[in-house]
């Protein structure tokens, strides 16, 4: 392995990082959003609610990330005059809306149900107490359900914040030039698998690292009740003499 | 590394070794890689069967030949790392031979080879393209090809190019035009038509063969080829068999399958028949 090689590699690699990484958190947001209407929607009882959310984590969850992206780049491409006449087109008609949009509706529907799980997860003494204080729906919400779910939901999050960074590689079938676009079309220029996708990879896992951490440093924060208490200042015994 | 590269060396040794066991005897089985997207070269039929020019022409070379042949699809961007890894021992894909190629494999004879070209909407203003039809050499008369890409290039002005990518045309693109046009870059040229019709792209740039072939669906019936044809240069000599570079004897076999098809007009027949135009090597 040529190592001179391997560093220009790296940095004809790093312009396509900004992209990975608009696309990255873009997905992760607009996702994290909707998935949380999501989970609303499951857990709001009501079956007219309930159902279409069911429905579709069903679908998003059950097909490829691949299909649904080529489905709505070149599967919608061809109703073009359709969603022309909607003025909907100059979305489609851009590749990185489609490929954030199929991003974010993919990480949704997994996103929805970590949700739900760490809303669910909260203890029903708790909301109890807070039911006997006399707090209402959304001071419920916001000062017990949440914080505690947040919480909860952060150690599994973080795993669908770092597939998502990696599943931005996929954006590469439909023109994009991220990390991936520019590792393959450097592979066929040279025809150096091995050093350039070495390369590709630890962009990733450096990325990936950054993530994972940040989400722990979040946990940590938010979790003071599971740290040990901070160690008291020694007693002034001689006050006592 | 070092280590790693002794490993190479000794494995690389051992694979020579063995090369020269198998030069001894002779080859009985070739496997042929294509792509099975490049329409009427190679592509999969609906039914997933590989279909094409080059599909009737391996079969015709392989029974010349007197061996048995099985073709595989592999995709475009890593056919040629694979062949070197060994996955099989030829490539017919619609591949022309250039320099760049030729430092990491070899190439049989040319069996085929047409300019390229634009393929663009019958109502968009680049349908006016100045010199429509004519034909440049790179090789031969490069200034006179360069002039005339000078003149198509204001009308080119920021308008959005298809191709595929890590191709001749690609190249072509990357040299001449890519301060006056987007280049936008496709795994297959199947998924450059798609945009072409979906409006994503202003043209796609291709071999004249590839985008007849595309043109002749019904839902592009308003485009058409357009502008002018261009070969030679970075368009290298030809689409060729890929060949591992120690395999000479494989290159051999070829080379005379080849030069027998060509000699009794098979190769003619079959490119009539697929691209309803000669498209066999001019020497």
């Amino acid at each position: 392995m040529d190592l001179s090689f391997l560093a220009e590699t790296w940095l004809a690699l790093l312009q396509g990082l900004p992209l990975t990484i608009e696309l990255a958190a873009g997905s992760v947001a607009c996702g994290g959003l909707l998935a949380a209407s999501l989970a609303g929607m499951r857990l709001s009882g009501s079956p007219f609610l309930g159902w279409p959310a069911r429905a579709y984590v069903f679908v998003f969850r059950g097909t490829p990330l691949l299909v649904q992206m080529f489905l709505i780049y070149y599967g919608l491409g061809q109703f073009r005059p359709t969603l022309q006449a909607w003025g909907v087109w100059w979305f489609f008609r851009e590749p990185s809306y489609c490929a954030l949009l199929a991003l974010s509706l993919n990480t949704a529907a997994y996103a929805s149900e970590i949700i739900r799980g760490a809303i669910l997860s909260v203890p029903h003494g708790q909301v109890e107490a807070a039911l006997a204080c006399g707090m209402g729906r959304w001071t419920r919400a916001r000062r017990i359900v949440g914080p505690i779910a947040l919480r909860q939901a952060l150690p599994a999050y973080s795993n669908e914040i770092v597939s998502m960074v990696k599943a931005t590689s996929l954006a590469s079938i439909i023109t994009l030039v991220e990390v991936t676009w520019i590792a393959q079309k450097l592979i066929s220029q040279t025809f150096r698998s091995v050093e350039i996708f070495v390369a590709a990879g630890s962009i990733y896992l450096l990325l990936n690292i950054v993530v994972t951490r940040a989400v722990l440093l979040l946990e940590y924060w938010l979790s003071p009740h599971l740290r040990g208490a901070p160690a008291e200042p020694a007693r002034l015994e001689a006050a006592h003499a | 590394m070092r280590g790693l590269k002794l490993i190479g060396i000794a494995l690389g040794g051992m694979l020579a070794a063995s090369g020269a066991f198998a030069q001894g005897k002779t080859w009985t089985t070739v496997k042929i890689a294509t792509e099975g997207a490049y329409a009427p070269w190679n592509f999969t039929a609906p039914g997933g069967k590989l279909e094409g020019y080059e599909i009737d022409l391996a079969n015709e070379l392989c029974k010349r030949m007197k061996v048995t042949c099985e073709i595989v699809s592999q995709d475009w961007d890593g056919i040629i790392p694979a062949l070197n890894a060994g996955k099989y021992d030829a490539i017919m894909a619609g591949m022309n031979v250039t320099d760049k190629r030729k430092e990491v494999i070899q190439f049989s004879r040319p069996y085929g080879g047409e300019p390229a070209s634009f393929g663009i909407e019958k109502s968009s203003p680049l349908a006016k393209l100045p010199h429509n039809g004519e034909r440049f050499d790179l090789t031969k008369d490069e200034a006179t090809a360069q002039k005339a890409i000078d003149e198509i290039k204001p009308m080119l002005k920021g308008k959005t190019i298809g191709v595929q990518v890590s191709t001749i045309h690609s190249n072509f693109l990357d040299k001449y035009l890519k301060d006056t046009i987007t280049i936008r870059e496709y795994k297959t040229t199947e998924q450059h038509d798609l945009d072409l019709l979906a409006g994503r792209v202003d043209g796609i740039f291709a071999s004249g063969s590839a985008i007849r072939a595309t043109f002749e669906k019904p839902d592009f019936k308003d485009y058409a080829m357009t502008g002018p044809r261009f070969s030679g240069g970075v368009f290298g000599t030809g689409v060729a068999v890929g060949l591992r570079k120690q395999d000479n004897d494989l290159k051999k076999l070829f080379d005379d399958a080849i030069a027998s098809v060509v000699a009794d007009g098979t190769l003619k027949t079959l490119s009539m028949k697929w691209f309803k135009s000669d498209i066999t090597p001019q020497s």
